[in-house]
């Protein structure tokens, strides 16, 4: 299976993931600072700056991308419970 | 002669020039929301807009309560006069009249915050409701008097938000500046002594969001405020200015950040037989020697809840230890923990540790209490059975020790393997 690395800035972590994995998968079992509320895409609760590696991330369905603009969330920023790790490196810190 | 807390009035309450009160009266409520007590009952504050080219219906009222709703509304206006209903918040106390409003006026136009999509679904199971959807900056023109909105989210709902009325400079401020007290002579100069029910409602509904309080007034403060017409208790129009800046006052830290750029670490415990108490001790002397934290030390058995509350508010991290007492925590333990719901403890960082019997359940248990506050617990706790050996100590002192890395951004980056997580 193809992998991937996440890394949490907040707590300085990588973790080599296999592609697909969603950011609530791993950032709970980690510790990083990542909270979640609905954890179904829906409160944006789990808000989440991607500081690098954005184009390794599945596109937003379109009910995360209402999410997001119903709460005006700035350029590369995702829901960790939504967000897909396809593959390179990405590198995400809480918003 | 008017007595507090009795309707007088069946008519709307002119508050300003084409601006009227047209809320109602709950005085015999005791207990708002199941969490609020309240001496005097409250109000469900609604209020219309009158301007050249028709009216402004802002917020409605809770559903059983529509009758004086609509009576109050029908004493200053016809409904096809109404062409703009503004919801300045969701919640079924202010929006539970609405159904009803547009039946009576189909013509209006709905104003909801951009983040109130989700809570109209919600609540009113609208998705062929028509509504427009808000953001700080818009506005509604009524001919020759205009509302502007403001977004303040969190105040207390994602969704909230003030809508503003220029010419007479009335903010309408949804749950904000509001307080649980019914009293018929409305106004903040005429009514009795409200100011407990208005700290008591900031602490509770207002106090876990305070920095988005902090937010909000930055933008209320620049406006030449006149009234502020909460969506409950007094209109303020007596110097309204005190209200804001009683506001800044309940959002600063009750405490004061006195330890400038060290991190605060709190370490909580409870102990039967003194084990639980020494593995706090060690907890405390490890996250000390890796530096650059002030860690604290307190017996939960020997202190009330609300100062503990105050003293978390404030810190960078909790820990907490319990034993394990028939499979759980321990009272006092919960006792805390669930009063943490009235403050901001998202992103803290947290853990726990204690001593156990034969099963040892506490300690998960409230690493599951603190990650459901939303605190991050990068550790898994320490347990050591009845009495803590030397071995078991240490590893309590390194807990600690890397719980002070983690907060102080020390921790050496690890690389992992997701299978190996568990």
């Amino acid at each position: 299976m193809p992998k991937a690395n996440v890394t949490f800035a907040d707590v300085n972590v990588t973790v080599s993931v296999p592609a697909g994995t969603r950011l609530i998968e791993v950032s709970e079992k980690v510790g990083a600072g990542i909270t979640y509320g609905c954890r179904e895409g829906e409160c944006c609760t789990c808000l989440t700056k991607v500081i690098s590696g954005h184009e390794n991330l599945g596109a937003p369905s379109a009910l995360e991308d209402q999410v997001l603009k119903d709460n005006m969330a700035p350029r590369h920023h995702r829901l960790a419970c939504q967000a897909q790790v396809l593959k390179g490196e990405v590198v995400v810190i809480p918003a | 002669m008017n007595r507090p807390g009795v309707a007088q009035s069946e008519g709307a309450v002119e508050i300003a020039p084409g601006v009227h009160w047209i809320g109602v009266r709950d005085p015999d409520l005791r207990t708002f929301d199941i969490i609020l007590k309240t001496a005097n009952g409250t109000t469900y504050n609604a209020y219309a807009v009158r301007g050249n080219d028709g009216v402004a219906i802002i917020d409605t009222v809770k559903a059983n309560f529509a009758d004086d709703f609509f009576r109050r509304i029908e004493s200053i206006a016809r409904y096809d006069e109404i062409r703009a209903i503004v919801l300045n918040h969701m919640e079924p106390d202010h929006s539970g009249s609405l159904p009803e409003l547009l039946k009576r006026a189909p013509q209006a136009k709905l104003y909801i915050s951009g983040r109130g999509r989700p809570m109209l679904k919600g609540l009113l199971h609208g998705d062929r409701l028509e509504f427009t959807a808000v953001h700080t900056g818009d506005s509604v023109d009524l001919g020759g008097r205009t509302l502007r909105f403001f977004q303040t989210p969190f105040l207390h709902w994602p969704d909230t938000m003030c809508t503003w009325l220029a010419d007479e400079g009335i903010l309408f401020s949804g749950d904000a500046f509001g307080c649980h007290y019914c009293d018929a002579r409305l106004f903040n100069d005429a009514v009795g002594d409200f100011r407990f029910s208005f700290d008591y409602y900031y602490a509770h509904i207002m106090r876990p969001f305070r920095a988005h309080v902090l937010e909000a007034l930055e933008q209320i403060e620049a406006l030449p405020v006149r009234i502020v017409a909460p969506s409950h208790g007094p209109v303020l129009r007596d110097r309204p200015q005190r209200y804001l800046q009683r506001y800044r006052e309940l959002s600063s830290p009750a405490l004061g950040k006195e330890t400038g750029e060290l991190k605060t670490l709190l370490v909580f415990y409870i102990s039967a037989y003194g084990s639980t108490r020494a593995m706090a001790e060690e907890i405390a002397a490890g996250a000390e020697e890796a530096g650059g934290v002030l860690v604290s030390l307190y017996d939960i058995e020997g202190g009330e809840v609300a100062p503990f509350v105050d003293l978390i508010e404030e810190a960078d991290a909790l820990v907490v230890g319990s034993p394990t007492i028939n499979g759980d925590a321990v009272k006092p333990v919960w006792d805390l923990l669930s009063s943490l719901a009235t403050i901001q403890v998202r992103s803290k960082m947290g853990g726990a540790f204690g001593s156990y019997g034969w099963t040892g359940e506490a300690v998960g248990m409230i690493e599951d209490r603190l990650r459901g506050l939303k605190l991050r617990v990068p550790m898994k706790g320490v347990r050591a059975r009845l009495i803590p050996t030397e071995v078991e100590l240490a590893e309590c002192r390194s807990f600690g020790r890397d719980l002070a890395l983690h907060l102080t951004g020390q921790m050496e980056n690890q690389i992992i393997d997701m299978a190996t997580l568990a």
